[in-house]
C-alpha cells in the first residue's frame, strides 16, 4: 500500500473562525494556545492536570457523522488532537450585542460566582449539560460538575442556577444548535483523509489517516508516544515536563471507536470495544448490557476526563489503579494487540506482567478489548472505594463475578482488584476458598482470611495498607449481601432518602 | 451600565444597603472578562520566573551548581539569596525567621532556594529542574506527634489563658475525662494560584500586581527586600481568584522575587507557580494536637477544663502566634467554663510554614471544645445536644470568657432552640434510631453544633481602615478602600454603603482596584473584618462630602441644614428637589471639595497578651448547624443527607452575598474535617500537592438537603456599619456538625456507649478504623 498523502498543518474551528496551524509543538496544549497565542483569557488554568475544570472548553467532533459537543480540559488537551474539531470557549457564548447566554445569566442571577475564577469552567460544563439535557435532574447536574471545583460557593447556588437555565432560553435555539448543519458541513470538509505530520526531529507530531496508517507508523517508530485521550500523557508534559516527541494522536481515529456486539462461538455474547472509545461512549453500550458498569463509570474522573479518556488507554497505560481492568478481568475479557497487520488476542489478565511492564511488544498497540456479557443468573458487581466519592483515584476497587450452582454452592467465581498490588490482580486464594462451598456468609467470612495470601497492599497518600486490606475484605461481604436479596441499604448513595 | 439615567422619582435607590445585590463582577465572571493578574496584558518583554525548590527536608546546602540552569534555553538570570539587595526576609511579624530564598540552610522539603528568570514560563519551569544542589542532610521532624508541647522548640512565644483554678476544679469534680485529639490542616486551594507581576519604574520605583489580601504588607516586604522606601513601591490588586487566608502573607515571596528581578533586569517579571509548586511551597491551615482534661458534674455541667493546643507551625513563625492565640480564644466555643486553663504550643517543624486560613485557629480551638462536650455526653449517656445547651454562656451571669471578656451579645440559646425546632431534631433522632436498628451496614448519625466567633483582629492596631471617595461633577462616584476583593463581595457591600449614604443608585458608584497608592497603611483583608472596617471608612468618607454638600446647600438656598435631605438620586433642599448630580455640579462651581479620605478604627477593644486579659473582640457572631449523615460501615464512606443552618449576620448589608458566604463557608469547613487530608511521607515530602491527591468537596459532596437561613431578627448590639455582622469566617465552623454527625454514626456500632474519639479529617479510612475499634471495644 502506498504511503498516504500528508498534510502539514492542523485545521480546526475555533469559535467562529477557521484555524490552520503549520507550526505546532507536539506537546502544545490547547489552554496555552488559547491564552497565550489567541489572548482568549476567559479560559483559566487552575491545576494543569485535568482535575479542577477551570479550563473547561467544549470540543465538537463528528461521531458517526453526528456532531457532538463535549466538555474537555484544555490544560491537558494537546493541540495535535484537535484536527477536524470545533473548539468552543467561553468567549463564544455571548450574543452579538453582548448579551449574556442563558447559562451565564442564570449563574449571575442565582449568585453562582464569588471569586469568579472557576466560573467560566462551570459555565462551559453547564452549557454542555444544558444542550444535552435542558431540564436536568440533580443527579445529572452533579455528574456534569464532577470535574469542576469551586472553593467559594459550596455549589448550592451553582446547582440552583443549573436548574434555572432553561427559563432563560431554549437549548434548541442556541447558536450551536442553530449552526449545527453548517458546522457539520465544515467539519466534513476538514476531514480530507490525509495524515497530518508537523515538525521534524525532536519536535514532531503525527495524526494518522486511519488505523492501518497508525499501525504502519507505530511499527516503523516504536518509540513514539501514542496519545488517545491524553488524560495521563497530558500530565507527563504539564507536570513532569517530559519530552514526548514524536507523538501519534489516535483519539480521532474512527477505526478505533467501534463498539460491536458479537455472538460468541459459545453461549454468551461479547461486546468488542475499540481502544479509542471514551468512557462516555462506552458508558452507553456497556452499562446498558452490564449495568454494574454504570455506577463505576460515573465515578471515573470528571465529565471532562470521561469525554477524553479511553478504555484502551486505561488498559495500555498499565496502571495498578486503573478502574476498568479489574472488572474486565473478572468478566474474562480478552485483549487484541496489533502490530502492523499482525494481531494477537490474549486474556486481559495476562497483559499485566509487573508494575510498569505489560505484554506489549515494541510497535504493538492495544486495538480492542472483548468483554463477555455475564450470563443471566450470574452475579457481577464492581465496587470502588475512594477518599472523596467522585472524581477521585481509586484506593481499592474490587470486581466480583459469581456463578452459583443449582445447589447454592459456588460453581465459579472470579475476583479482581485494583489498588491492592503492582498490577490489577486476581484474588486466587480467595476464589479457591469460595469455589465448591455453599454461598453463605460463613463461607465468605472464612474466605476473607485468605486475602493476605493474595495481596500485600502499599501505604500511600490515598490509603494505608491496613485500610486497603480491610476495605478489600469488606467489599466481598458487601457483594455477598447484594446477592442475598436484602432490602437494607448496602452502601451510601447520592439518592435522597424517601 | 454605561448610559444610566437616575430615576429622580424613585422611592428607593437601586442597590442600597440590605439589597440582594449581585456581585459587582458577576457578569464579568460568567463572561470570562473579569481580569485576574494572569489575564492582564503583559508589558513588552515581560520575563517569567520559576522557583527552584529544595529536595531535602532539612540540611545545609554545601554546593549549588546552577550552570545547567543558566545554560538552558531562554534563561536570562538565576537569582539566589545573594542577589537580594535589601533584607532576605519576609517574616510578617518581624521575627526575621523567613528568608525569601534559603541561604545556606534548608528547613523544609520544597523550600525555595533559587529563582529562574526566563523569556517564557515554560523555559523557566524546565530550567528550574536542572540545578545540581549538594546538601548535608540533617535530622528532621515533620510531625508534632512525637514532640513535647511544653519543652520542644517553638517558633513564637506561647500564650496562656487562665481564669479560676482549673486544676483544682477538675480535681474536685465528681467526674473527669481526659484525652487527646488530632485535627488536620488544610490547603486553601484558591482556584487562582499565587501570582505576582512587577513592572519597574524610574528611580527605585516598582509597581507590583500581586494576588494578595494584604497589599500594604507586600509593599513593606518588597521595600525591605529591595532596600527601598515604601513610597517607591506600589502594590495593586483588582481581584483574587480566592484567598481564604492563603494570600494574607504567602504572596510576599513571589512579590519580592518579581520586584527584585524586575529592578535588576529592567524588565517586567511575572511569576505564576504551577499548582503543585504553590501547594508545596506555601503555607496551610495549622494542624493541631489537642490535649484536654475536663471535670464535670453528674448533670453534665462543666466545672473546669485544661487544654494544651499544640500546632504544627512549620519552619518559621509567619502568623502562627496570632493563629494559635485565636485557637485559645475559641477553646470555649459557646460554653462557659467556671475554671479554665489553656496553653498554646506553636511548635517548630521541618514543614512549610503554616499560615492564616479562614477562622485563623478558631476552628481548631472550637473542635477541642466540642470534643470535650462529646466526652461528657458519652460518659453520662446523654445526647450531646443536652450537654451543649446546658453549658452555653449565660446572658446575665456565667458570661465571662477565658480571656476575661464579658459576652454581652449572647444569642446562641435562641439560635439553637430555633434550629432544633426547624430541623426537627428530636423527631429525626428517633427516626435515625429506628433506621439504625434495621440497617446492618449503613448507619445514620446526626449532630447539632453551635458557633460563637469573636470579631476583630487580636492585633488591636490592625482594626483600622481607610477609604477614598471622589464625587465627580456628573454625580458619579469613584470608590477606593483598603480592603481586597477575593470573591467575598466586599466591594459590592462597601459600594452599597456608599450608595446608601449618598442615596444614589449603585451603578453610580465605581469600585476600583485596591492600591497602596490610594489608601495607605491598610490592614489585611482578614479576620472577617472587611466590610466592618472598610464599610465604615467609606461611610465616613461619604459623610464628610455629604456634610460639605449640606452646608453648601443650606448656605446657597438660605435654609437650615436640617432642611437638606438626601432622597433617592436627588436632594431635597427646603421645598425643592435637586438631582444629586446637579447639586454636585453646583457645589463644584462654588469650589466645594468633593473628595474625602475616610477613616475608621474599631472602638472598645484592647488586649494585654502577657496577662491574657482584655476585650479583644468588638462583638461575636453566632450560628448553628444540624447535620445528618449516612455511613457505610464496611468501607467508612459517607454522605451528608441533610444540613439545616441558622446563622446570624446582624442586619445584613446584602443577604444574598451573606447566604453565599454561609453556604460556601460551611462546605469548606466540611471539607476540612472530612476528605481534605495533607499527607507527608517518611522522607518529609508532602505528597498531597495537587487536586488529584488533595480532595476538596465537589457539588456531589454537599448536603443532599441543604436548608440555610439567616436569622431575620439578628442585629448587631454594637454600632457597626448599619448594624451588620461579619460573615467571612464564622460559617466555616458550622462544618463541625457533619464531623460530629459522623462521630454519632460511628458510635451507633457500639450502641452509643463509647465515645468514638474520631480524629480529623474523618476520611473514610479514619471512619472505618474508628468503627472497627468501637466494634472491638464493645465486645470487651
Amino acid at each position: 500500500m502506498a504511503k498516504p498523502k500528508i498534510r502539514s498543518e492542523l485545521r480546526f474551528l475555533l469559535n467562529g473562525e477557521d484555524v490552520a496551524l503549520a507550526d505546532v509543538a507536539p506537546d502544545a496544549t490547547l489552554l496555552d494556545f488559547l491564552r497565550l497565542s489567541r489572548s482568549l483569557r476567559g479560559t483559566k488554568e487552575g491545576c494543569a492536570e485535568g482535575d479542577c475544570g477551570a479550563c473547561t472548553v467544549l470540543v465538537g467532533r463528528l461521531s458517526g457523522g453526528k456532531l457532538v459537543y463535549e466538555s474537555v480540559n484544555a490544560c491537558i488537551r494537546f493541540l495535535g488532537s484537535l484536527d477536524g474539531t470545533h473548539v468552543v470557549t467561553v468567549e463564544h457564548l455571548r450574543g452579538e450585542s453582548g448579551q449574556l447566554h442563558p447559562v451565564q445569566q442564570a449563574m449571575v442571577d442565582f449568585h453562582g460566582s464569588q471569586c469568579g475564577f472557576c466560573t467560566p469552567g462551570f459555565v462551559m460544563s453547564l452549557y454542555a449539560l444544558w444542550m444535552k439535557s435542558p431540564d436536568p435532574s440533580n443527579a445529572e447536574i452533579e455528574k456534569a460538575l464532577q470535574g469542576n471545583l469551586c472553593r467559594c460557593t459550596g455549589y448550592e447556588a451553582i446547582v440552583r442556577a443549573a436548574h434555572a437555565i432553561s427559563s432563560y432560553g431554549k437549548a434548541a435555539k442556541d447558536p450551536l444548535a442553530v449552526e449545527r448543519k453548517a458546522v457539520t458541513a465544515r467539519l466534513e470538509q476538514l476531514r480530507d483523509g490525509l495524515r497530518v505530520e508537523i515538525g521534524a526531529g525532536r519536535q514532531r507530531l503525527i495524526v494518522p489517516a486511519d488505523v492501518a496508517d497508525f499501525a504502519r507508523l507505530l511499527e516503523a517508530e516504536p518509540a513514539a508516544t501514542v496519545v488517545a485521550g491524553s488524560t495521563d500523557v497530558g500530565l507527563w508534559v504539564t507536570k513532569h515536563m517530559r519530552d514526548i516527541s514524536p507523538v501519534i494522536f489516535i483519539g480521532g481515529l474512527d477505526g478505533l471507536k467501534t463498539i460491536s456486539e458479537d455472538k460468541d462461538a459459545g453461549d454468551g455474547k461479547i461486546i468488542s470495544i475499540g481502544a479509542g472509545v471514551t468512557y462516555t461512549e462506552a458508558f452507553a453500550a456497556l452499562a446498558k448490557r452490564i449495568p454494574a458498569f454504570g455506577p463505576l463509570f460515573d465515578r471515573i474522573g470528571g465529565e471532562q476526563v470521561r469525554n477524553m479518556g479511553t478504555i484502551g488507554g486505561n488498559i495500555a497505560n498499565g496502571s495498578p489503579i486503573g478502574d476498568t481492568p479489574p472488572p474486565l478481568i473478572a468478566l474474562g475479557a480478552m485483549l487484541t494487540l496489533r502490530k502492523g497487520k499482525a494481531r494477537r488476542t490474549i486474556p486481559l489478565e495476562d497483559f499485566f506482567i509487573a508494575y510498569g511492564r505489560q505484554d506489549r511488544q515494541p510497535g504493538e498497540f492495544v486495538e480492542a478489548v472483548h468483554v463477555p456479557v455475564p450470563d443471566e443468573g450470574t452475579h457481577f458487581a464492581v465496587h470502588k472505594v475512594t477518599k472523596r466519592r467522585d472524581e477521585d483515584i481509586t484506593a481499592v476497587l474490587g470486581a466480583f463475578h459469581l456463578t452459583l450452582a443449582q445447589d447454592g454452592t459456588v460453581a465459579d467465581v472470579c475476583i479482581a482488584y485494583g489498588g491492592m498490588a503492582a498490577t490489577p490482580k486476581r484474588a486466587y486464594a480467595v476464589e479457591k476458598a469460595l469455589i465448591g462451598q455453599p454461598w453463605t456468609e460463613a463461607t465468605v467470612m472464612a474466605a476473607m482470611d485468605r486475602y493476605a495470601e493474595d495481596f500485600a497492599p502499599l501505604t500511600d497518600m490515598r490509603a494505608s495498607a491496613e485500610y486497603r486490606a480491610m476495605a478489600a475484605r469488606n467489599l466481598l461481604l458487601r457483594f455477598h449481601a447484594e446477592t442475598s436479596g436484602t432490602r437494607a441499604p448496602l452502601t451510601v448513595t447520592r439518592e435522597k432518602a424517601a | 451600565m454605561t448610559t444610566h439615567t437616575p430615576d429622580l422619582k424613585a422611592a428607593r435607590i437601586a442597590g442600597g444597603v440590605a439589597a440582594d445585590q449581585r456581585h459587582d463582577s458577576a457578569h464579568k465572571h460568567v463572561a470570562g472578562t473579569a481580569i485576574y493578574i494572569d489575564d492582564m496584558p503583559e508589558p513588552a518583554g515581560t520575563l517569567h520566573g520559576c522557583l527552584g525548590l529544595a529536595t531535602v527536608t532539612h540540611g545545609d546546602i554545601v554546593g549549588m551548581d546552577l550552570s545547567a540552569v543558566r545554560g538552558a534555553p531562554g534563561i536570562v538570570d538565576v537569582l539566589t539569596a545573594s542577589d537580594i539587595p535589601g533584607e532576605n526576609d519576609i517574616s510578617p511579624t518581624g521575627r526575621h525567621d523567613e528568608p525569601v530564598l534559603a541561604d545556606g540552610k534548608v528547613q523544609f522539603h520544597g523550600q525555595p532556594i533559587f529563582c529562574v528568570i526566563a523569556e517564557t514560563r515554560e523555559q523557566a519551569r524546565r530550567a528550574s529542574r536542572l540545578a545540581k544542589v549538594e546538601y548535608k542532610e540533617l535530622p528532621f521532624v515533620t510531625d508534632i506527634g512525637g514532640l513535647d508541647p511544653l519543652k520542644d522548640k517553638l517558633v513564637t512565644p506561647p500564650l496562656t489563658l487562665k481564669r479560676g483554678d482549673a486544676a483544682a476544679a477538675i480535681r474536685n469534680a465528681p467526674r473527669r475525662v481526659k484525652g487527646k485529639m488530632r485535627v488536620g490542616g488544610q490547603e486553601h486551594f484558591y482556584l487562582e494560584g499565587h501570582i505576582a507581576m512587577a513592572v519597574p519604574g524610574e528611580d527605585q520605583d516598582v509597581t507590583v500586581y500581586c494576588s494578595t489580601q494584604h497589599p500594604t504588607e507586600v509593599q513593606h516586604m518588597v521595600g525591605h527586600a529591595l532596600g527601598a522606601p515604601s513610597h517607591a513601591v506600589t502594590v495593586e490588586i483588582r481581584r483574587m481568584g480566592g484567598g481564604f487566608g492563603g494570600k494574607e502573607t504567602q504572596g510576599n515571596q513571589f512579590a519580592a522575587l518579581v520586584a527584585i528581578a524586575a529592578k535588576k533586569l529592567g524588565r517586567a517579571v511575572k511569576i505564576r507557580p504551577d499548582r503543585d509548586d504553590d501547594m508545596i511551597a506555601t503555607g496551610k491551615r495549622h494542624d493541631f494536637l489537642i490535649d484536654y482534661e475536663a471535670g464535670f458534674d453528674d448533670d453534665g455541667n462543666i466545672l473546669g477544663v485544661d487544654y494544651i493546643y499544640a500546632a504544627r507551625c512549620g519552619f518559621s513563625s509567619d502568623l502562627s502566634g496570632p493563629v494559635t492565640d485565636r485557637a485559645l480564644f475559641h477553646c470555649d466555643n459557646s460554653y462557659f467554663y467556671p475554671a479554665v486553663k489553656a496553653v498554646s504550643a506553636p511548635l517548630y517543624t521541618n514543614t512549610v510554614s503554616n499560615t492564616a486560613f479562614r477562622g485563623f485557629g478558631g476552628p481548631q480551638g472550637m473542635v477541642g471544645a466540642e470534643r470535650v462536650i462529646d466526652e461528657i455526653a458519652f460518659a453520662l449517656g446523654k445526647d450531646p445536644l443536652d450537654i451543649r445547651k446546658r453549658n452555653f454562656y449565660g446572658t446575665e451571669d456565667r458570661n465571662v470568657t477565658p480571656y476575661h471578656q464579658t459576652v454581652e451579645d449572647n444569642v446562641i440559646g435562641r439560635i439553637v432552640n430555633e434550629l432544633e425546632a426547624s430541623a426537627d431534631y428530636a423527631g429525626r433522632r428517633r427516626t435515625i434510631q429506628a433506621f439504625n436498628a434495621n440497617s446492618r451496614f449503613v448507619k445514620r448519625g446526626m449532630a447539632l453544633t453551635p458557633v460563637k466567633f469573636g470579631i476583630s483582629f487580636t492585633a488591636t492596631h490592625y482594626n483600622q481602615a481607610g477609604a477614598l471617595v471622589h464625587v465627580y461633577t456628573d454625580g458619579s462616584v469613584h470608590l477606593n478602600h483598603g480592603g481586597t476583593e477575593m470573591g467575598q463581595g466586599l466591594n459590592t457591600k462597601v459600594a452599597q454603603v456608599v450608595a446608601e449614604e449618598f442615596q444614589i443608585d449603585l451603578d453610580q458608584v465605581k469600585i476600583t482596584a485596591t492600591t497602596t497608592g490610594k489608601v495607605p497603611n491598610t490592614s489585611a483583608t482578614a479576620a472577617s473584618s472587611g466590610s466592618d472596617l472598610n464599610g465604615m471608612a467609606a461611610q465616613n468618607g461619604a459623610r464628610q462630602i455629604k456634610d460639605r454638600l449640606v452646608a453648601f446647600a443650606a448656605k446657597k438656598y438660605s435654609i437650615p441644614a436640617d432642611q437638606v435631605e438626601f432622597l433617592p438620586n436627588r436632594v431635597r433642599v427646603g421645598n425643592q428637589e435637586i438631582a444629586f448630580a446637579d447639586l454636585v455640579k453646583q457645589a463644584y462651581m462654588a469650589r466645594i471639595q468633593l473628595s474625602a479620605a475616610g477613616f475608621y478604627k474599631t472602638p472598645k477593644i484592647h488586649w494585654d497578651r502577657d496577662k491574657g486579659q482584655g476585650h479583644p473582640f468588638y462583638y461575636f457572631a453566632y450560628g448553628a448547624a444540624c447535620s445528618e449523615v449516612s455511613v457505610d460501615t464496611l468501607t467508612g464512606e459517607y454522605m451528608v443527607e441533610r444540613t439545616d443552618i441558622l446563622h446570624e449576620t446582624g442586619r445584613s448589608l446584602n443577604p444574598a452575598i451573606d447566604l453565599g458566604q454561609v453556604e460556601g463557608g460551611f462546605v469548606q469547613g466540611v471539607g476540612w474535617l472530612t476528605t481534605e487530608e495533607l499527607w507527608w511521607d517518611d522522607k518529609g515530602r508532602l505528597r498531597t500537592h495537587a487536586p488529584s491527591t488533595y480532595k476538596i468537596p465537589l457539588a456531589s459532596d454537599r448536603p443532599k438537603i441543604f436548608n440555610v437561613a439567616l436569622a431575620d431578627w439578628s442585629e448587631n448590639a454594637e454600632p457597626t456599619v448599619h448594624r451588620s455582622k461579619a460573615v467571612g469566617e464564622p460559617p466555616f465552623m458550622l462544618g463541625m456538625s457533619v464531623f460530629h454527625a459522623l462521630s454519632d454514626a460511628v458510635a451507633s456500632v457500639a450502641d452509643h456507649k463509647i465515645c468514638p474519639r474520631l480524629d480529623a479529617p474523618a476520611t473514610p479510612e479514619r471512619m472505618l478504623m474508628a468503627i472497627e475499634r468501637l466494634k472491638t471495644e464493645a465486645v470487651k
